[in-house]
């Protein structure tokens, strides 16, 4: 069953929610991430869900922790500066183990580290998905609420200025990704006064009655739920790397400009092909590392002075391969990408490191 | 069941009775002697019970030494970050609407790090009972001044007494959530005697019928006593409580039925 609409980006993210359950959201206004903010305002009432405009992005991203807490499937959002306000709440709901979708819609591709290194405290990390277009994104959106509730974890959406305002044809129709556990760790006030009542926290305290897991066991517990998302969930795209000399390395947006680069080049008979991290974590590292096991060159075009690059490094065997082709690219009069995401620069940078 | 034990070389104790109150899993507790916290928590659990909301209630707790109230109650809590209980307590009740809400927060939790948090929701009328334990002083680690420290009250980084020139004033959260039309009710009262404690029940109990009702936010603010913060030995932090904090901060009802 497809429900195909055509939609902007912000809406058709919005309505991949609502079709996935999401019946909370909560967000402060912040481009590119406004429009999704608006489109859930818009939307969820009607399915019966709450849109809170937050008085800032800690208030809304607890508010939204504590809509998850209360068994609701819920998100928020913002954008870097923003999302680096909401990180001691991912934080606390990665170590709580509290799903909770994420939108960052970034400005550029400045928040790579951001979303894959953690940025609250504690051991944990967040899946990281990064689509190259609103359709993606449609389908990313799906399968994130559907791991959240998997790996009781918070998971981030990375979009940027084409995925929120790029109107595509979509197919917003519900997705089944399989059964999940029962939410049994939700508040529920029925089990009060029955001697099994739960306190969901970092530390793991538990009641007096039934003492939890505390630090050191639960945070290894936690750690070891990661170590199986790194296992299981690395996702990539792979264009044209069978025979490949040179693979360009993008991820999200920047993925279908460097693929029209790979065509042009193709047409001239340069043996080039490319490499997309889907999830930036778990970083597809086995991947990448066959991918380019027997090529000459891998060069990293990334809007950013250089931050994938690492994982890049991290994934080839013989690192001395690897060249950034990025950099920093910023129209400051919108806050958009700069000039750099065009394919006649793209294929410059490339050029400059064949032969 | 009557227990006995010494206390000294040949001094018998003798216990008379236990006395759990409703929804509370232990009477032992590693709070203070002098500490008023265990007396608000009691006067709340029997609050719950007397209006026979025991399968309603989700709780959501700040950071401090009334933490303690998540690990000792039968009920379900969350245990928040630092401030930001109002608004995790703000999206369990949009999503879970018939559940009766409690947030507890001291004064360092509310007044200091999410004050934002707590005027925000009294301004959205959050239909909430937000519950201040305000004993003026950062309890848990040590006995730091909070945004409710009252003047003159000596604290480990006012140790000289709160003076207003160096330190400012302290912030009456109750007065100003009063003002907003999204609370409905405000009261503060104490447990430094058995006259507020029994005051201080009457409150929790309005503020909780007024979430049910669907009125706006509740908020009940509790004066109590940290005699290891307050350079006082533990029998004086009644009287010290009403000599200095009741001066500043009155207690009654200050807005609401």
């Amino acid at each position: 069953m497809t429900q195909v609409e055509l939609l902007q980006g912000s809406d058709a993210v919005a309505q991949a929610a609502l079709a996935a359950g999401c019946r909370f959201f909560s967000g402060y206004p912040m481009l590119p991430f406004t429009g999704l903010l608006e489109s859930f305002s818009r939307r969820l009432p009607s399915v019966g869900g709450v849109c809170m405009n937050a008085a800032s992005e800690i208030e809304a991203a607890n508010m939204a922790l504590g809509a998850s807490t209360a068994g609701a499937r819920s998100a928020t959002g913002s954008t870097g500066q923003g999302v680096a306000l909401m990180q001691e709440t991912v934080a606390e709901a990665a170590l709580s183990q509290i799903p909770l979708v994420i939108f960052t819609m970034a400005r550029g591709q400045q928040d790579y580290f951001q979303c894959t290194r953690g940025g609250g405290w504690g051991d944990y990390r967040t899946l990281t998905l990064a689509p190259k277009d609103t359709a993606e994104a449609v389908e990313h959106t799906q399968l994130l609420f559907h791991l959240a509730d998997k790996y009781r974890a918070p998971m981030i959406l990375l979009g940027d200025y084409l995925i929120g305002d790029t109107m595509m044809s979509v197919d917003v129709a519900p997705r089944d990704y399989g059964p999940l556990p029962a939410k049994d760790w939700v508040l529920d006030p029925t089990r009060n006064g029955t001697r099994e009542t739960h306190v969901l926290w970092t530390f793991d305290t538990g009641k007096v009655n039934r003492p939890g897991l505390r630090p050191d066991k639960h945070w290894r517990r936690v750690a070891e739920r990661f170590d199986e998302i790194a296992r299981v969930e690395p996702r990539h795209e792979s264009y044209l790397i069978d025979d490949a000399e040179y693979v360009v390395v993008s991820y999200g947006t920047s993925g279908p400009f460097v693929d029209y680069v790979v065509d042009e080049l193709r047409a001239d008979g340069i043996r080039v092909g490319s490499f997309r991290p889907v999830t930036l974590w778990p970083f597809p590292e086995a991947a990448l590392e066959a991918a380019t096991a027997n090529c000459r060159k891998v060069l990293v075009f990334e809007i950013n002075a250089g931050q994938m690059i690492d994982d890049v490094r991290l994934s080839v065997t013989d690192r001395s391969k690897v060249s950034f082709i990025g950099g920093v690219s910023v129209d400051y009069s919108g806050m958009r990408q700069g000039t750099m995401l065009d394919v006649a620069a793209i294929r410059e940078r490339v050029m400059a490191h064949i032969g | 069941m009557a227990t006995t034990s010494t206390v000294g070389p040949d001094i018998p104790a003798t216990k008379i009775g236990s006395s759990l109150a409703p929804l509370q899993l232990t009477m032992d507790h590693p709070l203070c002697p002098g500490c008023g916290h265990p007396v608000a928590f009691r006067i709340l659990f029997e609050a719950i019970a007397e209006l026979g909301i025991e399968k309603r209630v989700l709780g959501t707790v700040g950071h401090g030494c009334y933490t303690l109230i998540a690990s000792i109650a039968d009920i379900e809590f969350v245990q928040c970050l630092h401030g930001r209980s109002p608004a995790v307590a703000t999206g369990i009740k949009r999503v879970q609407p018939d559940a009766v809400v409690l947030s507890c927060q001291g004064d360092g939790d509310m007044v200091s790090e999410g004050l934002h948090e707590i005027l925000h929701a009294g301004g959205r009328g959050e239909k909430i009972t937000c519950l201040m334990l305000n004993n003026g002083v950062f309890g848990d680690t040590g006995g730091q001044m909070t945004g409710a420290t009252v003047v003159g009250q000596r604290t480990k980084t006012s140790i000289e007494g709160r003076d207003p020139d160096l330190h400012g004033y302290p912030i009456p959260v109750a007065s100003l959530l009063a003002q907003l039309p999204g609370v409905a009710y405000v009261a503060r009262g104490a447990v430094n005697n058995a006259g507020s404690i029994a005051q201080t029940k009457k409150m929790l109990k309005a503020a909780f019928e007024t979430q049910m009702r669907g009125e706006g936010m509740s908020f009940v603010e509790i004066l109590t006593m940290c005699p290891t913060g307050w350079f006082v030995p533990a029998p004086s932090g009644p009287n010290y409580l009403n000599e200095t904090m009741e001066q500043q901060f009155p207690i009654g009802v200050l807005k609401g039925a």
